[in-house]
């Protein structure tokens, strides 16, 4: 039901760009849905995105929101959240937009464990511009700029952000909706560094050349392969959903704050 | 009147800025400018306002950015390297038309350059160093006194106009310790805040001043801000109409306000056959050596440009029937402005590209040289 | 007062540019124009340092030193670079200590035990800097002693006033015997 979320969007910014079967729409309902579930102040959220095609969804939310330059989404939402913590600052990334050009941003703002709620669409390819690959397309995966199969390794983007010193990670797929609402309503909620990394499908840039026929094709693959911890033992092409790590470490807008309290002592 | 000190050209910076009521410094360490990232470091937390030192230049950049977004003025500090760097999101600053200051203490380049010696390096990367057609403003200071007096005139300008403002200052003067007398008050401005209910908000709205209102977010106003070519409404467009629209605004939007924001210097023009231009720390070396011209009875005059973009070229045509010399710390940058407005033929050059200041002694020669010898 | 340039040289980490702020402070105490700049290599500690410092009633343009009125050196090297061949007419102060091969000179030279008498008074050579600050001003003749220990009242690091007024008092006081013994 779109009704239940219409007043989170800006109507008039539709239709939005996205191919038919893109996972991004879907993704997009989940984060308003959770924001509706937390019941935060519109005014008070702020949505901020780098360039790719997951990075248009700021256009259609009807927050304060910000699309930026390529991979530099987490620098200006540092810039927003340190300067004004009280607000509310979600980040949407594409794969390439995290983990390539942005990696340097990405596991700084997880070292500073600043108050952001990341969400990394991952859709292992480089939608917008036809489909090259990324640093998380799977290996021998094949993509325009790896005809023939990706002879490098994925990054695994949650490892990356727990080394680096995040404090909530947290994986779910454009198929397992509900669970992805919860697991960014999750995120919200830790007072620190949080990013959900979100499987999603690129039909046209992906799949097809990557033997997915269609785009259900693709939603159950996810399905398939998306494994809550401990049911089974994983497979190949398994990856985990739900919580994959929580830990507590002091967040910087409030270290800065009372850093600023300490001095007035002085 | 306030009393007089000493300080470097760095912390007088730093001053202005404080004085002009920054809250927000992001930054990344560089020679010769890593002073004023010192001082913020020290200063901003005493007053309510945040330092953050960034991963890096871009990242910088893109902070100062979000800040000034929630309605803090924003300020960070380069040289030449970081200054690359920073091209690009200095870009989605002029197209979302966010307020910040961005100083360059400029060092000898290409690349890393000689550090830290001086040069005027990035004349033209502040003019045309972010992709596409794009309105700048760029302050050059020629002593302490100035490097505070300008970076307080900075902000006024990002604020009023919505704007970034480059202070394009070098090595000399930001490592120069002078005595300097600082206002005990000085002018400032603000941005224009929408005076409508959110509902009748226009974020990009095609007003008679140019300047459109902004908004802090968190303020109620929810809107949209994107590098994408944008309507009134800061949605994206790709209707061609829309675009024209928006581009032309964008790169109009000083013209109504260029007598107060270009400023400059003039001394000994009326009967001087030649006029020294010279900016920045070399322009020192250049009064001196007008002045030791003048003793030798040799009719030369001085101009300053106090602003370098947008060139103060009305001022300059004024004596387009002279002839010129321009002294620069770099092969030849601004000279091509002097050449544009005056002609090539009247225009001599004198370059110093080795990362030492160009002496007095240098100008003198060269002006005895075209007004004696040629 | 006429333009009077000076130029303090030695090795990274002597203190010489601190020194050389605090003349400069102590000019504008005393209602001067001044700036003071420096040059040194990449390295905090060793590598030549150089502090210029220009004093003067009028506008100063040029902000380098062109020629030096008192040139101060505290390493073999700094001499050989700034002092060796200074014109007569020029103060030159070298440390007895780190500058122990100096070319005679007949007029306005003075080869002074800076680091002797700080370390006997300290213990270690910190306020080295200081000791020499208190002999150019002595020996420059430009300022008074209280300026000068205003400036560095104000400038020394936290902590170190009293320890550097002590510094600056022992320069002086070197000073204004080489002065007396140069007369006699």
């Amino acid at each position: 039901m779109f009704s239940d979320i219409a007043q989170y969007f800006r109507t008039e910014a539709l239709p939005h760009i996205w191919c038919p079967g893109c996972g991004i729409g879907t993704i997009t309902a989940a984060i308003v849905r959770s924001i509706k579930t937390l019941q935060l102040d519109q005014n008070k959220v702020v949505i901020v995105s780098g360039i790719g095609c997951s990075s248009r969804m700021p256009g259609y939310l009807d927050f304060n929101t910000l699309h930026t330059t390529h991979g530099r989404a987490l620098a200006f939402a540092t810039g927003i959240k340190a300067s004004r913590p009280e607000l509310d600052v979600f980040v949407i990334m594409g794969d390439g937009d995290a983990s390539a050009i942005g990696g340097n941003h990405f596991i700084h703002a997880a070292r500073r464990n600043i108050d952001l709620t990341a969400i990394i669409i991952n859709n292992s390819i480089y939608g917008m511009t036809g489909g090259q690959s990324s640093p998380m397309t799977p290996h021998d995966k094949r993509a325009t700029t790896s005809p023939y199969g990706n002879l490098e390794r994925p990054f695994q983007i949650l490892e990356v952000a727990k080394a680096a010193g995040a404090t909530y990670g947290a994986r779910a797929t454009a198929f397992h909706n509900q669970l992805l609402t919860k697991l960014i309503v999750n995120a919200y909620n830790n007072p620190g560094f949080s990013v959900v990394e979100t499987i999603s499908q690129c039909p046209v840039a992906y799949g097809r050349r990557n033997k997915f026929k269609t785009p259900a094709d693709m939603l159950l693959w996810q399905k398939e392969h998306g494994i809550s911890a401990g049911r089974k033992e994983l497979g190949a092409e398994d990856f985990l959903i739900g919580e994959i790590f929580k830990a507590e470490a002091p967040e910087y807008t409030q270290e800065y704050a009372k850093l600023r309290q300490r001095l007035k002592g002085e | 009147m306030s009393k007089a000190r000493l300080m470097q050209g760095n912390e007088a910076c730093a001053e202005g800025a404080l004085a002009a009521g920054v809250k927000f410094y992001a930054g990344y360490p560089i020679t010769p400018s890593t002073e004023i990232a010192e001082i913020m470091a020290e200063k901003l937390p005493l007053i309510g306002g945040t330092f953050i030192q960034m991963e890096d230049e871009i990242g910088s950049m893109a902070a100062i950015i979000g800040a000034s977004l929630t309605g803090a003025k924003a300020l960070t500090a380069t040289s030449g390297p970081g200054f690359s760097l920073k091209q690009e999101n200095l870009g989605f600053a002029i197209a979302t038309e966010v307020p910040c200051v961005l100083v360059n203490v400029q060092r000898a380049g290409p690349s890393t350059g000689l550090p830290t010696s001086p040069a005027q390096a990035d004349v033209m990367q502040a003019r045309w160093g972010t992709h596409g057609d794009h309105p700048i403003i760029a302050l050059c200071p020629s002593s302490v006194q100035e490097c505070y007096e300008l970076t307080v005139k900075a902000f006024n300008f990002a604020e009023e106009f919505r704007q970034p403002v480059i202070m394009l200052m070098d090595e000399v003067v930001g490592h120069l310790r002078e005595k300097v007398v600082l206002p005990e008050s000085v002018e400032i401005v603000g941005r224009k805040k929408p005076s409508v209910s959110p509902d009748e908000y226009i974020p990009y709205e095609n007003n008679e001043s140019r300047i459109p209102a902004m908004a802090n977010f968190g303020d109620g106003y929810r809107y949209h801000v994107t590098g994408l070519t944008h309507g009134e409404n800061g949605l994206p467009t790709g209707k061609p109409a829309v675009a024209e629209k928006y581009l032309e605004r964008l790169m109009r939007k000083l013209d109504p306000y260029l007598d107060r924001i270009q400023r400059y210097e003039e001394i000994l023009l009326e009967d001087a056959e030649l006029i020294v231009v010279a900016y920045g720390g070399p322009a020192r070396s250049a009064l001196e050596a007008v002045h030791a011209a003048r003793s030798e009875g040799l009719n030369v005059g001085f101009f300053r440009p106090i602003t370098i973009w947008p060139f103060p070229q009305d001022a300059l045509e004024r004596y387009a029937d002279r002839r010129f010399l321009v002294p620069e710390m770099n092969s030849g940058q601004l000279v091509g402005e002097i050449e544009r407005v005056v002609g090539r033929r009247q225009v001599e050059r004198f370059n110093r590209i080795d990362g030492e200041l160009i002496t007095p002694d240098q100008i003198l020669t060269r002006i005895q040289e075209v007004m004696i010898h040629v | 007062m006429a333009k009077q340039q000076f130029i303090f040289s030695g090795t990274g980490g002597q203190g010489l540019i601190l020194a050389a702020i605090m003349l400069a402070d102590a000019a504008v105490l005393a209602g001067q124009n001044v700036v003071q700049s420096q040059s040194y290599g990449p390295e905090a500690r060793g590598g030549a340092s150089k502090a210029e410092v220009i004093i003067s009633d009028e506008a100063i343009n040029y902000p380098k030193v062109q020629k030096p009125d008192l040139v101060l050196s505290i390493s073999q090297e700094a001499y050989k670079k700034y002092g060796l061949s200074l014109d007569e007419e020029v103060v030159l102060i070298v440390d007895d200590t780190y500058v122990p091969e100096t070319k005679p000179r007949s007029r306005n030279f003075y080869s002074l035990p800076l680091t002797k008498v700080t370390r006997t008074e300290f213990g270690s050579e910190q306020s080295a800097n200081v000791v020499a600050l208190g002999a150019v001003a002595a020996i420059s003749r430009q300022l008074s002693l209280e300026q000068v220990r205003e400036a560095v009242r104000q400038r020394a690091p936290k902590g170190t006033a009293d320890r550097n007024l002590k510094a600056l008092e022992l320069g002086w006081q070197l000073g204004i015997g080489a002065l007396k013994r140069a007369k006699a």
